[in-house]
């Protein structure tokens, strides 16, 4: 190694935690979901995704994680193929997509995500008891480990996600809605615990319609309509012009006195 | 005490009796475990329809053994109800048809190829009965141990995979985060309740299989949370309906299949009752449990 050339490992680590490049994909018969997208995101960055409903948000959180192919460009996990690093990108799904009677319990979902390490072993090992154990408390769960899933809220329920995505050894988090259906007494329980995540050098993804939290408790939004209409700080895309690119006639401007206040369906932000 | 002593061993001074009685205790474990996978992956129309697609298989069993009673059901069960799953993950593979369009049309298909090719045979009303109905008095010791064989094999594939099919069963999402081979794990339980179906088949026949496969699932899914509980108490459930239902039969003078299936379902039944009685007197303190840490949400809306 030299002071001049850098070497693998240096690239890997000093390369965004995530890194899109021109990408395109969609199901089959469609015309691209996403379009010619082309960001990248550091370590412990918090970025809100917002757009209207099939704006393509869960299309990128499905094709990062791996669940829908790839149509052209690339995506790369800390420096290296996203195909190779499916283990290190959580992804926590809208909440209609989970049958939430499945008989397990809270701590048996979390140890799914071990499930990898372990992959052909009929059993867990001492090791996953052990990582799970410390997530239940890391998360404020111990209580609740042996619930059933349907017996919780929807706030906990997304705090067992995160747990998951975590005893996964994530260092991606892709959330998909997270605060749909859930009060703001939990909404902030969560956002209490990204805020720990991202001090512990977490990046994470969330999709939302509430651009009022986007603004506020993010460092950059993405504002998307299939193609990438913004990607910056808050301030710079929270703003009439911008945001009536993606949202078009269904965004209402209310100006107070200094407060611009933006309304899109039932979600609204102040700017 | 004489009395129930005598109760439950005088059927057992038959040699067939005690063979269908083992016979019995396979087909409920098996199923019972199989089952519970069935329940919570929503594949009961599966179960039923794999039960009656294996008659062509069979028929062809009958036919190649000129309608011998001995012709062994499990070579030509087992190949068309591995071809029925197969074809239906091949129909359902990438959305193409629906799953439960794809289940509908292989089930009447090969249930009619049954119908025909045992039309040929000369017993074709005897036959029928047989194959629909079971014959739990017939089974051999042969056959017991092709049925623990297959149940072994089905328990211990289970076993090993375990967490790959509850990780399927519960988040496909999950399952694909981490590279699980998901279609190849599909068609895999498919073929497993295959098995299953075909393993136990002289049991209760093709008419009654499904509710060997689904009502122990479905009563142990009333009394639990958590998966690999679920198992062992339709294990249970499976077992002792299964001897409940066969001492019925023999003392009442009832096709055994129909009495099994009676037992099983009124226990399910009796489940059912205890536990909606039991939520309903528990129904105010949990009430008031929810409303305490329930707290207002508030909404923006847009104002026209």
């Amino acid at each position: 190694m030299t002071d001049t050339q850098p070497s693998k490992n240096e690239h890997i680590l000093t390369a965004p935690a995530l890194a899109v490049r021109n990408l395109c994909a969609g199901y089959p018969g469609d015309q691209y979901a996403i379009d010619q997208l082309t960001f990248s995101v550091g370590s412990g960055e918090r970025v809100a995704l917002i757009g209207p409903n099939g704006a393509g948000k869960s299309t990128l959180f499905k094709v990062v994680a791996g669940l829908i192919p790839i149509t052209h460009g690339t995506i790369s996990i800390g420096g290296e193929d996203y195909r190779s690093s499916h283990a290190s990108i959580g992804y926590i799904p809208q909440q209609n997509e989970i049958d939430w009677s499945f008989p397990v319990a809270v701590r048996d979902v979390i140890m799914m995500g071990r499930a990898h390490r372990s992959r052909w072993l009929p059993w867990w090992r001492a090791s996953d008891h052990t990582a799970v154990q410390a997530l239940l408390e890391q998360l404020n769960l111990t209580a609740l480990a042996n619930r059933q899933i349907s017996q919780i809220s929807g706030g906990q329920r997304r705090r067992v996600f995160i747990a998951r995505a975590l005893a996964q050894g994530s260092r991606v988090l892709l959330m998909d809605e997270p605060f749909t259906g859930v009060d703001t007494a939990a909404q902030q329980e969560i956002m209490n615990t990204l805020d720990v995540l991202t001090h512990q050098g977490i990046t994470i993804l969330l999709a939302t319609h509430d651009m009022g939290r986007a603004a506020r408790d993010f460092d950059r939004i993405l504002l998307l309509k299939r193609h990438m209409l913004a990607f910056d700080v808050p301030q710079a895309v929270v703003k009439p012009d911008v945001l009536q690119q993606a949202y078009g006639a269904a965004l209402t401007v209310f100006q107070e006195g200094r407060k611009t206040m933006f309304i899109v369906g039932e979600h609204g932000a102040e700017g | 005490m004489d009395i129930l002593i005598n109760f439950f061993m005088e059927p057992l001074n038959y040699a067939f009796i005690r063979r269908g009685l083992l016979a019995l205790i396979l087909a409920g474990g098996i199923n019972a475990v199989i089952g519970c996978f069935v329940v919570v992956r929503g594949l009961s129309f599966f179960g039923d329809a794999l039960a009656h697609a294996v008659l062509p298989g069979v028929a062809l069993s009958y036919t190649a053994a000129g309608g011998a009673v001995r012709a062994n059901l499990f070579v030509g069960g087992l190949g068309a109800g591995v071809l029925a799953a197969l074809l239906i993950a091949f129909l359902t593979r990438n959305g193409r048809l629906k799953e439960d369009t794809a289940i509908g049309l292989v089930f009447v298909t090969m249930f009619a190829l049954g119908i025909a090719i045992i039309s040929r045979q000369s017993s074709y009303n005897l036959d029928l009965t047989h194959i629909l109905f079971g014959s739990i008095n017939g089974i051999s010791q042969g056959d017991l141990r092709i049925m623990a064989a297959l149940g072994s094999l089905v328990l211990l594939v289970t076993c090993v995979l375990y967490k790959q099919f509850v990780i399927i069963s519960f988040d496909l999402s999950l399952a694909h985060t981490i590279k699980l081979p998901v279609e190849g794990l599909r068609v895999l339980m498919l073929i497993l309740i295959s098995i299953t179906i075909v393993a136990s088949l002289q049991a209760v026949g093709i008419a009654l299989m499904l509710a060997l496969l689904i009502t122990p699932a479905a009563t142990a899914r009333l009394l639990t949370y958590r998966l690999h509980h679920m198992m062992i108490v339709a294990t249970i459930v499976g077992i002792l309906g299964g001897l409940a239902g066969f001492y019925l039969s023999y003392y009442m003078d009832m096709p055994s299949g129909a009495s099994i299936v009676l037992t099983m379902s009124t226990l399910f039944l009796l489940v059912y009752v205890f536990k909606s009685l039991w939520v309903q007197l528990a129904t105010p303190r949990s009430n008031a449990t929810s409303k305490a840490t329930k707290t207002t949400v508030s909404v923006k809306t847009k104002v026209k």
